[in-house]
């Protein structure tokens, strides 16, 4: 569905990726695991459109040549960036709708969001409520809500139990589990790395933004350097 | 109280001012009040709403009085060929359209070169592009008369029942006509802010890269509200052109623009009713002063307001004020059911 092949980014003159190569499967939950400042972000934001690469990114079939993040939105991937996760001052409701900014079809829209509230009745609540104000936990749950909603055919999590408390942590990841059943493609970076590829059905690892190691995820758990660098032993 | 229900009853009491107070000298200086106000609501938009800081604001404002001064007049315009571009006297409403649009395309103009790399260059560039305005109405003076002023500006026109289309010269006509392009300009605004553009706006604001990610055209939404926000600027200075009917190169000032910025940040930047609630406070403040203090006082103290407006209240007054009604209506729900329920969910 997504293949990267030989994918550079460069910050200015600081190189944050050199050639990484990686590949995801329809259907596939797919893991970018490794230390801080690994190039797993600059990864995701390379996909997206964020930042300008060097290499090549074919999304079912075609493509991207470094054309921004709206087009690559409209063929079918999202992004669910990390850090403030949110539009604060913007009510649940419009959070929601930022989500749907280039989907036309209002009524669907509306349904989608009926169908949050009906998930989340404590998000429903304050549908009119600016979205600054709800705990960390409600703000994620409504991020990866708001990503959803353009319908996207893959979706890219970026550190998304990053900040939260372990039981919502388990929430977050019950509900991308949930959302990779409904039939969407899932590439997660997380840093977690134990977590990650306990969910994921293959993984990435990264480091010092080349491509060390890649595997299934019972492989990668049971490889002796992983587990010695990343899983504590 | 909402803050369309704060509006209404805001409108309705400028509008029987005038008959509870004949009193030229208030309805002049609301007036001019007024007239800043609609400025410093352009300015908002940009400010407040796209989170870009204009300080080359009045160039806009003193474009739109210029061009519709000028057109209004007539001009000859010596552009290098042999005969002049001569532009007969246009009626006055068309005047003032030239000079909302002409105002518009600087805007657009200054928005493309500037929001290509934002934030502090926005705020040189704006400022570079309304000393540029001042230096050429002060020397090009075979168009705009120079520092001798453009005189006998006509005053705008109005079709009254009875009477025909007659010149509103009057102080009680301009006060009203001022207070309409106020409702005008603030119905334009709030029908933005709450649209799917004004949302976008908002979400650029305040998180660019997750605005981005959503599919937000940046620069678009940025250029178009310059544009907007530039000719609502330069209506609001083709309006003063007709209402004052002289106009000189002192109208691009720099202070102009400063007085925009603290009426938009007293009253409140990124509300609706922010710039009106601080240009009425801005506007009619120093008019008070006059009478009751020695001049050099009058500047002190004025500053002296900001500064404690600026340290108490630091989001403006507006938002302190609706911060204040919420804490009310809390308490008042405590005491009727006991219990404290999110009055904000409602």
């Amino acid at each position: 569905m997504l293949r990267v092949d030989g994918l550079s980014v460069k910050y200015g003159a600081v190189p944050a990726l050199h050639g990484v190569s990686l590949e995801v499967n329809e259907g596939e939950l797919v893991t970018l695991i490794g230390a801080n400042g690994a190039g797993k972000s600059t990864m995701l934001k390379a996909i997206s459109g964020l930042v300008k690469y060097e290499g090549e990114i074919i999304f079912n079939g075609e493509s991207f040549d470094n054309c921004g993040p709206r087009n690559v939105l409209t063929m079918g991937i999202a992004h669910c960036p990390e850090g403030r996760r949110v539009f604060p001052q913007l009510t649940v409701t419009e959070n929601l709708l930022m989500g749907a900014y280039l989907r036309h079809d209002r009524n669907e829209v509306r349904r989608d969001i009926d169908a949050f509230f009906e998930r989340f009745p404590r998000l429903g609540e304050r549908r009119l409520q600016a979205a600054g104000t709800l705990s960390g936990g409600e703000q994620q749950m409504l991020a990866i809500t708001r990503t959803m909603m353009s319908r996207p055919k893959l979706v890219l999590f970026d550190e998304p139990s990053l900040g939260l408390a372990p039981n919502l942590v388990e929430q977050t990841f019950r509900f991308i589990l949930d959302i990779r059943a409904k039939g969407t493609t899932v590439l997660m970076v997380e840093q977690n790395a134990f977590a990650a590829l306990e969910l994921c059905d293959r993984s990435y690892l990264l480091a010092s933004g080349k491509l060390v190691q890649h595997g299934t995820s019972s492989q990668m758990l049971s490889n002796p350097h992983i587990r010695e660098a990343y899983l504590g032993g | 109280m909402t803050e369309r229900g704060i509006a209404s009853i805001l409108v309705v009491l400028l509008a029987v001012l005038p008959l509870a107070v004949n009193n030229q000298y208030v309805l002049f200086t609301l007036t001019s009040a007024g007239i800043l106000i609609i400025a410093a609501m352009s300015l908002n938009l940009l400010l407040g709403y796209a989170g870009q800081l204009s300080l080359g604001h009045v160039a806009f404002f003193g474009i739109g009085a210029y061009v519709s001064a000028l057109c209004s007049l007539g001009f000859e315009f010596y552009y290098g060929a042999e005969s002049p571009l001569v532009v007969p006297s246009q009626p006055v409403w068309l005047a003032l359209i030239w000079g909302i649009v002409v105002a518009g395309i600087f805007g657009w103009i200054i928005g493309k070169l500037a929001f290509r790399v934002r934030g502090a260059y926005f705020v040189i560039l704006t400022i570079g592009f309304a000393q540029v305005s001042r230096m050429v109405a002060l020397n090009w003076v075979s168009l705009t008369n120079g520092p001798m002023a453009l005189n006998n500006i006509p005053p705008l026109s109005g079709w009254l029942p009875g009477y025909g289309v007659v010149p509103l010269s009057g102080r009680v006509e301009n006060y009203y006509l001022v207070l309409a392009f106020g409702i005008l300009a603030y119905w334009i605004i709030s029908r933005i802010v709450h649209s799917r553009v004004g949302r976008a706006l908002i979400a650029l604001r305040e998180n660019e890269s997750l605005a981005r990610s959503v599919g937000i055209k940046v620069t678009r939404y940025l250029v178009l509200a310059t544009v907007v926000s530039a000719a609502m600027a330069g209506g609001a200075g083709a309006i003063y052109a007709h209402y004052v009917r002289v106009i000189d190169p002192d109208v691009f000032l720099f202070i102009y623009t400063v007085t925009m910025v603290i009426m938009v940040m007293t009253g409140g930047k990124g509300t609706l009713l922010g710039p009106v609630i601080g240009g009425l406070i801005f506007g009619i403040i120093p008019e008070l002063l006059r009478h009751m203090v020695r001049p050099e006082l009058q500047l002190i103290l004025y500053g002296v307001a900001m500064i404690l407006i600026v340290f108490f209240l630091p989001q403006g007054i507006v938002p302190a004020l609706a911060k204040l009604g919420d804490r009310v209506r809390r308490k008042s729900k405590i005491g009727k059911t006991g219990v404290l329920k999110d009055s904000l969910t409602t």
